[in-house]
């Protein structure tokens, strides 16, 4: 257990008049003076302890026999967290102290143990006592007082004013001198002798290991705490001795270095911006000169006056352009919404919407009014049944009306003996005379026709509506077709092919709705009323009958054109390859897809047939790869035996495969042609180039042949007549020798050009000494073997210039004249001739250049103001933009613009590092 | 020309179909449609300006090419041509210098830094210059005849007849037939007129205003006349020496280190003048200090033929031997010699592009020769033999057979078979002369001169800070001041002009001989060693021979004595190699016992 009791110096005075009051009360208490970690004691042990430390870090613990009684239970609240290490500035430390209610509690509890009676301190309260004032710790101290007072109050009930007094006296007393004096412990102990506190053994010492030694006697819950002194015990770290001056000034450098470099190497970039620069203007950070743009000057003002402000605030509240006094937003977006091409658009597309949808409303009224046949049907039995209910009623009431009803039966009756509309000579009757001979239905249908003549011929009683109504509805029901074309047997007739080309939609149609087909009985809308069915089932049966025929006819087609692909498979399998057949059914579909219209009228056998040659052919040509199948599709077209095939064949050769392969074929065939013609062109190529050299050669004259040359004779419009008259003698000599020098000119001109040859030649050094190792004298020459040795080769020179130029001779000598304006040695950043030279090949003067190229060409690396103070680049220019280059305007040389656009790139860049 | 009025009713034979010149408004068709196209984007910009926005923002990121594009100004207008104008191909490829070099592969910033920047300043220079063209406008025309017609049929009346009267007053002959043939000579403004007669008449006139400056008789054969750098002074190749006059005709100097000059040629630039003389030499005359620069013996015998590259400013000699060599001041050889007739030459003329040299020889053959390569472009016969030769700043090259100039055209192109022009001259002709920034051709004969109208001759745009027709006294000054401070020396007169762009890399070796050869001795030569006369016979010979035996080969003897320790010292370090990797090879072998 740690027992820490911290208790500030000026305390110690408390402690004393605790002593004097508690003094009634004798022997047991204990005080523990100045801040003191001492580990593990268990006071009970040690009954007489007390402990004491001064300011410095000694322990003293003296035996205060009186202090604790055997049986008093530990101290165990005073418990303070406080480390020991913080002990040496002691003034500076937090005290905390064990209050003196505490010492008065404990004093109290003492006071009660003398009823026997065993208390258990515990540690209710706890003052912390912060500060290091004087102030604060006389405060503390007086409310200590008043508290110590209270308790003896509480006490002893009597306090007499003696004790008061030098309370008071003692609290006055306290001060910085007297302190000192105070703490004195021996002092104290002998003076307590009065209150029962022996003062025995008050000189011996206590070490360390006397305390330690109860330890081991103490149980095991002590044993974490008895490690850790051993550790102490073992630690012996001592303070590292401090580093020689040498050395940490070397670190202090080190640090430095580090810092101001730190410092330094932010101006990096700036330093490294202004070397790069092309120009720097200083003063920096000038404004440029010059007139502004009117757009910069608007926007580089910025409202100032109150006024200004007030207008602006204004401005902006409502959306007024500020800086582009041309368009406000909303203008611009009603502009925008105005724009023309849009505005037409969008009409344009009302303009449909409503055409669709007034279309769409009249197709809606219409098919509104449109009733379906059932509907008609039933309606017209209504009307029959209410108009003979009429007519009956009317036959009651008003025979006139009726009668007149009679007449007009009467009327239609002769109409139909006039005209014999349902006698047999009409255009339907006479198809269906044909059909009767066949078709069940078509005879049904005449008879009901017959009959329908019969009827209205017959001179009436009782007008029969019934049948004319049956009539009307049985010319209603026959199906539209019925009038069309009959099926054409002969597919050859061109003319008659075209009708049907509606079919293959009715087909396709046929196909996606099945139900239609096995019969229209099963239909779940046909139950409801089979009564009306049964009356028209004669109409009906006829219509299906005919209906039937087409379909069967349809059906049939259908499977046929399922079998023509497989068709060929079978017929073909015996030597031919899947993917032949794969290609031939392809091409097939490729047919049907080119022209359907023939491919569907085409007969099965027709079309197997068509296939198998197709599938023939392909495989032919896949097989042999031969190029040359046009001559057998001839062969192959003639052998079909129907006109029709060959109809067929003719109209169908061109597939989009076969165009293929026919180009195939064309160019195979071409290729020969081709070559041929390539061939000849190359001919006439090598020909052609052959005489474009002829040509060079004609352009440039062999230098082979500079003299010898034939020259162009240039015609003359008129002969010179004066002979120039030849001055001198002499110049008459020397035109004579000119005249006769013609013949040697060039053999003069070939030695001397070999003469320079020779003089260019680098000679050989010959360092053979005579008479060196053999015999020497006069004639006698050095063996051959010594002059090979002593002969050093020097190694060729390039080859001359006029190596390849006859008639020229072309010094080889080095001009050095020029060699002392040259640069001689390559200028810094340049890493080879080649580039230098490429920097340097324009001319830079104004003889060359315009005025304005010029200048900006040789513009000064670094311009200054004239009378301008020139100061260093600041500290807050580097900090404000730190990657800003502190140049003036780069020149600018890619486009020859204003200085304008230079500021404005520069605002440019200003913004990028804004948003950066 | 009084009959003006019939005339101009007449077909005319000049300027029918010459078309005007171009205007900087007109442009090119390319540039009209490249407008066309801006005129429609502008449109779009108009229609859409949201897309346009951003557009040019991207724009603007790429490369500023279009910088300005439909960037709004305060009027709210557009730009409809943003960006700078376009500059048409062919005039960059006119102005292109040298080739563009990449930049260097590794990130060395220093030398990027350079390389770009002077790309970039090339680049604005060539764009500017090409830009700038444009304020050349005057397009040079030829003569057209009719269909069967040849050109060279019309005479000179009828140009005159057909041009205005201040270019047919450009036609005309001064008869002077007392002194005899005649030399001439323009000024490099064109302005003005030098002639020489071989009788001693020498007379200076603004040939325009046909105002004489001054006429005299030098009393002398004369047998050259040549301006100097303005028209303020002459040279004049006399009998003896060489004379130079001023405008006024006040004899300055007589320089009589040139004798017996024969041809002269001015270099304008290096302000040298060049003369041939019949004893074989060639010499140079710094005529802004006056004093010879150079004398170069030819030794090829009398120097009659002379021609000067204007590219270059090399003379070209012709000889009797049939070769023409071409000469710097700084060398005493002939850099080239070719071999171009077979007899003797008669007249040389270069290109002003220093492309083309034309030579004519007794051979009677007209050649035309590529410089550059030295090869032989066309050969031409013509009957009666080319004396004189004179080419123009356009590249009509003018021949004087006999009494006739002929004036050809494109003479390196494709083959002709008959001159441009043609006009028999009064005598013989003794010199003929391309006047520059005219149609003019100065024909010097025997009868006097005549001063033909050729169209096309002449460079129509001149440059006004260079050669300016029409400058006043004070610009003439200025520009010699001018011209006298970017004066060239005659050391850069070399074969290649841009040598001098060039890095030398010549061996140390070169230099050092070059050094050598400047300075006349060998400053790293060693002293020879002279011994120390000494007294009481210790100077006696064989003493003296002793201590210079001693010090003999002093400085071979350190180089031996140094290899020798060197060599020592490696094998020394060999041998200890050696013991290492012996060491290092661990066990000693039983024989190693025996080692020493």
């Amino acid at each position: 257990m740690f027992f820490v009791v911290v208790l500030h110096p000026s305390l110690l005075i408390h402690q004393l008049l605790l002593q004097r009051q508690l003094s009634d009360t004798p022997s047991k208490y204990f005080f523990l003076t100045n801040l003191i970690v001492l580990p593990v004691l268990q006071i009970s042990s040690y009954p007489h302890l007390s402990i004491s430390a001064d300011l410095g870090h000694e322990f003293q613990l003296r035996s205060t026999q009186h202090l604790m009684s055997s049986n008093m239970p530990a101290v165990e609240h005073a418990l303070l967290r406080q480390r020991t290490t913080d002990l040496t500035p002691i003034r500076h430390l937090r005290y905390t102290c064990v209050s003196c209610e505490f010492l008065v509690k404990m004093a109290k509890s003492k006071a009660a143990r003398k009823s026997g009676e065993t208390m258990k301190i515990t540690s209710s309260c706890e003052t912390v006592v912060q500060g290091t004032d004087d102030e604060d710790d006389e405060e503390l101290q007086r409310a200590l007082a008043d508290d110590i007072i209270s308790a003896s109050e509480d006490e002893g009930g009597s306090d007499d004013e003696r004790k008061h007094c030098k309370l008071l006296e003692a609290i006055s007393s306290l001060g910085g001198k007297k302190r000192k004096k105070l703490t004195e412990r021996s002092e104290a102990s002998i003076q307590v002798s009065e209150f029962t506190v022996n003062a025995e053994g008050e000189g011996d010492k206590i070490n360390l290991s006397d305390l330690i030694g109860t330890l081991d006697k103490t149980p095991s819950a002590l044993i974490k705490t008895k490690k850790q002194l051993k550790n102490l015990q073992h630690n012996q770290s001592t303070l590292e001795t401090p580093l020689t001056r040498k050395e940490t000034e070397k670190i202090q450098r080190e640090v430095a270095f580090e810092k101001t470099s730190k410092e330094v190497s932010r101006w990096q970039s700036v330093v490294l911006q202004n070397q790069k620069a092309e120009q720097l203007v200083f003063p920096l950070n000038q404004e440029p000169s010059g007139p502004k743009r009117i757009e910069q000057v608007v926007a580089g003002w910025k409202a100032q006056t109150p006024l200004e402000q007030e207008i602006f605030s204004l401005l902006r509240m409502n959306k007024q352009p500020l800086h582009d006094p041309v368009l406000t937003p909303t203008e611009e977006a009603s502009l925008r919404a105005m724009s023309l091409e849009e505005a037409k658009i969008r009409r344009a597309e009302l303009q449909k919407t409503r055409v669709l949808q007034s279309y769409y409303e009249a197709k809606a009224k219409r098919g509104k009014k449109i009733k379906s046949k059932k509907y008609h049907r039933v309606q017209k039995k209504v009307m029959r049944k209410e108009y003979l209910k009429q007519f009956d009623e009317m036959v009651k009431t008003d025979p006139a009306a009726a009668l007149e009803e009679l007449k007009k039966m009467e009327l239609s009756r002769m109409k139909e003996r006039m005209s014999l509309k349902h006698q047999n000579s009409g255009k339907w009757a006479k198809s269906k005379a044909i059909m009767a001979k066949y078709d069940d239905g078509a005879r049904k249908a005449m008879q009901k026709q017959l009959e329908v003549n019969k009827d209205l011929t017959q001179k009436l009683v009782i007008p029969a509506d019934e049948d004319e109504e049956d009539e009307e509805e049985s010319a209603e029901t026959l199906p539209d077709f019925v009038n069309d074309v009959e099926p054409i047997l002969d597919q050859v007739n061109p003319w008659m092919r075209g009708k049907l080309s509606t079919e293959p939609m009715m087909e396709e149609s046929n196909r996606l709705d099945p139900p239609v087909w096995p019969r229209e009985v099963g239909k779940p809308g046909e139950g409801r009323d089979d009564q009306e069915e049964d009356e028209e089932q004669m109409e009906e049966t006829e219509e299906e009958s005919l209906l039937r025929g087409f379909e069967e006819r349809r059906k049939l087609r259908q499977t046929e054109d399922v079998k023509v692909a497989p068709m060929p498979m079978e017929e073909n399998d015996e030597g031919k390859k899947a993917e032949i057949l794969e290609i031939s059914d392809d091409d097939e579909e490729a047919v049907e897809i080119s022209d359907d219209e023939e491919a569907l009228e085409v007969s099965d056998d027709e079309e197997a047939g068509l296939s198998t040659f197709t599938s023939l052919f392909h495989g032919l040509v896949n097989h042999m790869e031969l190029p040359a199948d046009q001559p057998k599709a001839g062969p192959g077209l003639g052998q079909g035996e129907s006109p029709a095939l060959l109809e067929e064949g003719l109209v169908r050769v061109r597939t989009l495969e076969d165009v293929e392969l026919l180009s195939q074929d064309i160019s195979a065939s071409d290729t020969a042609l081709l070559t041929t013609q390539i061939l000849g062109t190359e001919e006439t190529d090598t020909q052609s180039a052959t005489r474009q050299a002829d040509k060079k050669r004609k352009k440039m004259i062999d230098p082979n042949e500079v003299l010898t040359k034939e020259a162009k004779v240039i015609e003359m419009p008129f002969a010179p007549t004066a002979v120039e008259d030849v001055e001198d003698k002499e110049e008459q000599r020397v035109i004579i020798k000119e005249a006769f020098a013609g013949d040697d000119v060039i053999s003069d001109f070939l030695k001397d050009k070999r003469k320079q040859e020779e003089a260019g030649r680098p000679k050989v050094i010959d360092l053979t000494l005579p008479g060196w190792g053999e015999w020497g004298g006069l004639g006698l020459q050095p063996s051959r073997s010594k002059r090979k040795r002593f002969r050093v080769k020097v190694a060729p020179p390039p080859p001359r210039q006029d190596q390849k130029l006859p008639n020229i001779i072309i010094a080889e000598k080095r001009d050095s004249s020029i060699a002392a304006h040259q640069v001689c040695q390559l200028p810094f950043p340049f890493e080879n001739p080649i580039q230098f030279e490429r920097t340097i090949r324009s001319p830079v003067g104004r003889t060359w250049n315009t005025q304005n190229a010029v200048q900006k060409i040789t513009a000064p690396k670094v311009v200054t103001q004239l009378g301008a103070i020139i100061e260093p680049i600041a500290r807050e220019d580097l900090i404000k933009d730190n990657r800003q280059a502190v140049t003036g305007p780069s020149i600018n040389l890619e486009s020859d613009q204003g200085p304008q656009k230079k500021r404005r790139s520069q605002q440019k860049k200003k913004h990028k590092r804004k948003k950066n | 020309m009084a009959a003006s009025s019939e005339t101009m009713l007449k077909k005319p034979h000049v300027g029918k179909k010459r078309k005007p010149p171009t205007r900087y408004w007109e442009g090119t068709e390319e540039d009209g449609k490249n407008d066309g196209k801006k005129q429609k984007e502008g449109d779009n910009n108009e229609q859409t300006p949201q897309q346009n926005n951003t557009r040019t923002k991207k724009g603007g990121k790429r490369g500023g090419k279009r910088g300005g594009a439909g960037k709004k100004v305060i009027s709210g207008k557009s730009d409809p041509f943003p960006g700078s104008a376009p500059v048409p191909e062919e005039k960059l490829k006119k102005f292109k210098r040298g080739v563009k070099g990449e930049l260097p592969p590794r990130p060395q910033y220093k030398l990027r830094d350079v390389v770009i920047r002077s790309e970039a300043a090339s680049d604005l220079a060539q764009k500017q210059n090409a830009r700038y063209d444009l304020m050349l406008p005057e397009d040079a025309g030829f003569l057209e005849g009719d269909e069967d017609e040849d050109t060279c049929t019309i005479s000179q009346d009828d140009i005159v007849d057909a041009v205005d009267i201040t270019a047919g007053a450009k036609y005309f002959s001064l008869t002077l037939s007392q002194f005899g043939p005649y030399r001439l000579d323009y000024s490099k403004t064109g302005r003005h007129l030098l002639l020489g007669g071989r009788r001693g008449h020498v007379t200076c006139l603004d040939w325009q205003s046909k105002q004489l400056m001054c006429e005299m008789n030098v009393m002398e054969t004369v047998n050259d006349v040549k301006w100097l750098h303005s028209e303020a002074l002459f040279a004049v190749a006399q009998k003896k020496w060489l004379y130079i006059y001023d405008n006024k005709g006040i004899e300055l100097h007589c320089i009589r280190k040139f004798n017996d000059v024969l041809r002269m040629q001015f270099l304008p630039y290096h302000f040298l003048l060049a003369t041939a003389s019949a004893t074989g030499f060639l010499q140079y005359l710094d005529v802004s200090v006056g004093k010879e620069v150079v004398a170069i013996c030819t030794k090829a015998g009398r120097l009659d033929v002379m021609a000067h590259n204007p590219h270059n400013a090399i003379i070209h000699l012709g000889h009797s031997n049939g070769t023409v060599t071409l000469w710097t001041p700084n060398q005493r050889e002939p850099l080239v010699k070719m071999l171009c007739h077979q007899g003797g030459v008669r007249s040389v003329a270069v290109d002003k592009t220093g492309t083309y040299m034309v030579t004519s020889g007794m051979d009677k053959k007209l050649k035309v020769y590529d410089i550059r390569a030295y090869r032989p472009l066309q050969s031409y016969f013509l009957p009666a033999g080319a004396s004189c030769l004179s080419l123009s700043q356009r590249g009509l090259l003018s021949a004087a057979t006999g009494d006739i100039v002929q004036v050809y055209r494109d003479v390196w192109g494709i083959p002709v078979t008959k001159p441009y022009m043609a006009h028999r001259a009064k005598g013989s002709v003794w010199g003929v002369h391309f006047c520059p920034f005219e149609d003019v051709l100065g024909v010097g004969h025997g009868e006097g001169f005549t001063s033909m109208v050729v169209p096309g001759a002449g460079e129509p745009n001149f440059d006004g800070l260079d050669a300016n027709p029409y400058r006043s006294a004070k610009q003439r000054q200025e520009w010699e001041v001018k011209a006298l401070l970017e004066k060239i020396q005659p050391e850069l007169i070399g074969l290649d002009p841009s040598q001098l762009s060039q890095v030398d890399h010549s061996t140390w070796e070169q230099k050092h001989e070059d050094r050598v050869q400047v300075l006349g001795f060998d400053p790293l030569a060693k002293e020879k060693f002279t011994p120390r006369l000494k007294t009481k016979g210790r100077s006696s010979s064989g003493k003296v021979e002793k201590r210079k035996k001693q010090v003999a080969h002093e400085d071979q003897r350190d180089v031996i004595r140094q290899t020798v320790e060197d060599r020592m010292k490696m094998d020394k370090e060999r041998k200890e190699k050696e013991k290492k990797k012996a060491a290092a090879a661990g066990q000693k072998s039983a024989l190693d016992r025996f080692r020493k």
